[in-house]
């Protein structure tokens, strides 16, 4: 008992460390697979010079942020400007704290968690850091003191508080059913094989808390806080250098940590029809990560590929998704599951239920969006006069 | 001194020159900024008292959502700083002040005073923190009703901004 | 760590949300003391809630909050629709009762 402390303490610092680096590295990869997977998804190459495969763009675009010149402009409010990017990085990188990337090890007779700290409201730390992130968009977006960026501050304000809400009822049927706070509760609750895991009990709030998941990292469809065709280059239009960089590498270890999240709520954490159980006390915890590296690489190869599947919502499209699909969506699945949960109690009748309520929900949206749309008048004579893209092509 | 009286002094600290930044600054979004600051130094003062929960959904709340609301009116209204023939004088501005002062050492003398009197009350479970599970329970048994009650007030309040920005679209056309 | 501390630090933070009510024109910065008072309310809540063993001190906060909260959504669209009439949200030219 004497050295606990020192054990405990000396594996935080090393965890922080790992994790943190992990991060970065992580970061770094991102970039580069954004890059080749958009290339080979449109059927080109994609950075393929530097290093073997291109793998060491990244490091080449790092250096060449760092050896930029450092621009403030004059017209910029000074201190919000430089402390903006700072307040979209911070949160992004805490947020990890909570989550767990896998079982245990045990070294030196001592049980490790794989985990930097398993508080008791680890989800409302997470909800309450991500909400924060907001701060450094909108920050960056006033102090630049240009109309384009105030313009995307704007946006991504509304489109944060919209989504937040769809984010947190996304959660609460999770919480219903396991009745705790703490990630890795959540994570060991749901057991080895994938028909236990939350997303198919939720499927709809697991749709939801993804696409506002989205959301908040401001990725296409929702990047209309920087859409370049509108808003030259959004919040960060007057930011250079290491700032811009800093912008830059949020926006990617969000989506890292967001995909972890997700993978811990969602998707069953490290577990993978009991493979994390293999091994001695040391080698299942290592799977266990291995596991968690896999699925979390996965689900990030699932942003890029939405980047290039769906084409950016226009804003009023993107406010009528969010208040009228996600968030009626996220509402409803929160009180099927509650009512299903303690009158059944059990999981498949709430995974049943969740899925029929959700249709419902969507085709009465669906619909009563339909019959109170009024018709365009202008379409029909329009498409007598105006040629459109078959005309051309016959 | 031990851990908890560093982490007091200093989370007090931030919290008082955060609250006296919001009333000094000229800019309201140097204000917000401030205040944002100070709530979280009174979320720390919160995990400090053991009410983890509380100071969760004091961040969630207070700087997630009602803070980002200010930034957003501001930014919207574009409100600079004041135009100076708004801004009240020195001489009412002493007099503010002084009044504030005798309502704090009013406020200090109740403080230790009532202090001194409930202090007996529980010494030895006032170190335990409190478990969401703990609040849940009181709330949904002991206070369901002032909960629904909460309910109906947020409701009233979104008809409320409904109705105001209703009016305000059709004066427009 | 004694209740008083917590007690004087919230009587502290009341008062500059009073004083900023009294000397600042801008009606933004009034709500946003009017905030900072609540939050001192909140934070006594807490204090005595603890320092009396019991939860019923934050169950209070939660009210507190919900309350801010609509305030906060009331008032700022009362201001937005101010500054859309007079161009100004200085309390002291907001003197009369015809828009």
């Amino acid at each position: 008992m004497e050295n606990f402390p020192l054990v405990l303490v000396l594996s935080s610092i090393v965890k922080i460390l790992i994790i943190v680096h992990l991060l970065l590295i992580g970061v770094m990869i991102m970039i580069w697979a954004e890059r080749r997977v958009s290339g080979w998804m449109q059927d080109r190459l994609g950075p393929n010079r530097v290093g073997p495969q291109g793998l060491l763009q990244p490091v080449a675009d790092g250096l060449k942020f760092l050896f930029k010149e450092d621009i403030i402009p004059d017209h910029v409010d000074k201190p919000l400007y430089v402390l903006a990017p700072a307040m979209l990085l911070v949160p992004a990188l805490i947020v990890v704290a909570v989550v767990p990337f896998g079982s245990s090890i045990t070294l030196f007779g001592h049980e490790i968690p794989l985990q930097i700290a398993d508080i008791n409201i680890g989800i409302l730390y997470i909800l309450a850091i991500t909400s924060l992130g907001v701060y450094g968009v909108v920050l960056g977006a006033w102090a630049s003191n240009n109309k384009y960026s105030l313009l995307g501050g704007l946006r991504s304000s509304a489109q944060m508080i919209s989504y937040e809400l769809t984010l947190g009822l996304g959660i609460i049927g999770i919480l219903m059913l396991t009745s705790s706070l703490s990630l890795r509760t959540i994570a060991i609750e749901q057991g080895s094989y994938p028909w236990q895991w939350n997303f198919l009990i939720h499927f709809p709030a697991f749709l939801a808390f993804t696409t506002a998941m989205f959301a908040e990292t401001n990725r296409l469809p929702f990047d209309l806080a920087e859409a370049e065709q509108e808003l030259v280059a959004g919040y960060h239009t007057e930011y250079s250098s290491m700032k811009f960089a800093m912008f830059f590498m949020a926006e990617y270890m969000n989506m890292i940590v967001g995909s972890a999240v997700t993978v811990t709520l969602f998707l069953g954490g490290w577990h993978f029809f009991g493979l994390e159980n293999v091994g001695g006390p040391v080698w299942s915890g290592l799977i266990s990560f291995g596991i968690f590296f896999v699925k979390t690489a996965i689900f990030l190869f699932g942003f890029i590929w939405v980047r290039w599947t769906l084409p950016r919502f226009r804003y009023d499209q993107l406010m009528n998704f969010g208040w009228k699909f996600l968030l009626p969506v996220a509402l409803t699945s929160v009180v099927v599951t509650g009512i299903l949960w303690i009158t059944t109690n059990s999981r498949l009748v709430v995974g049943i239920g969740n899925a029929i309520s959700a249709f419902i929900v969507v085709s009465i949206v669906a619909g009563l969006l339909v019959m109170t749309t009024p018709k365009p008048a202008i379409q029909e004579s329009d498409s007598q006069f105006a040629p459109t893209a078959l005309d051309a092509v016959e | 001194m031990n851990a908890e009286q560093i982490l007091f002094i200093l989370f007090g600290a931030v919290s008082l020159i955060g609250a006296i930044s919001v009333i000094s600054f000229r800019h309201p979004i140097y204000s917000a900024l401030s205040l944002v600051i100070t709530f979280f130094a009174q979320a720390g003062l919160f995990v400090l008292l053991g009410a983890h929960f509380v100071a969760a959904v004091q961040v969630i709340v207070y700087a997630g959502a009602i803070m980002v609301l200010f930034l957003f009116v501001i930014m919207l209204l574009n409100l600079g700083t004041l135009s100076a023939k708004g801004a009240i004088g020195p001489k009412l501005k002493g007099f503010a002040v002084i009044l504030g002062i005798l309502l704090a050492i009013e406020g200090i003398y109740i403080a230790v005073n009532s202090a001194s009197d409930t202090a007996v009350a529980a010494a030895e479970s006032a170190t335990g923190t409190t478990t969401t599970y703990d609040i849940g329970k009181l709330l949904f048994n002991e206070y369901l009703l002032p909960f629904e009650v909460t309910s109906l007030i947020l409701l009233a309040a979104l008809i409320g901004v409904i109705v105001l920005v209703k009016r305000e679209n059709q004066e427009g056309n | 760590m004694a209740l008083e501390y917590y007690l004087v630090l919230s009587a502290l933070l009341f008062t500059i949300g009073v004083i900023g009510v009294l000397v600042r024109r801008n009606a933004i910065i009034i709500f946003m003391c009017i905030e900072l008072m609540l939050n001192a309310a909140n934070l006594a809540f807490v204090a005595i809630s603890r320092n009396l063993g019991e939860t019923n001190g934050q169950v209070f906060v939660f009210f507190v909050m919900a309350v801010a909260a609509a305030e906060v959504a009331i008032g700022l669209a009362i201001i937005v629709s101010v500054f859309k009439h007079r161009q100004t949200i200085n309390v002291d030219e907001i003197n009369s009762l015809k828009g």
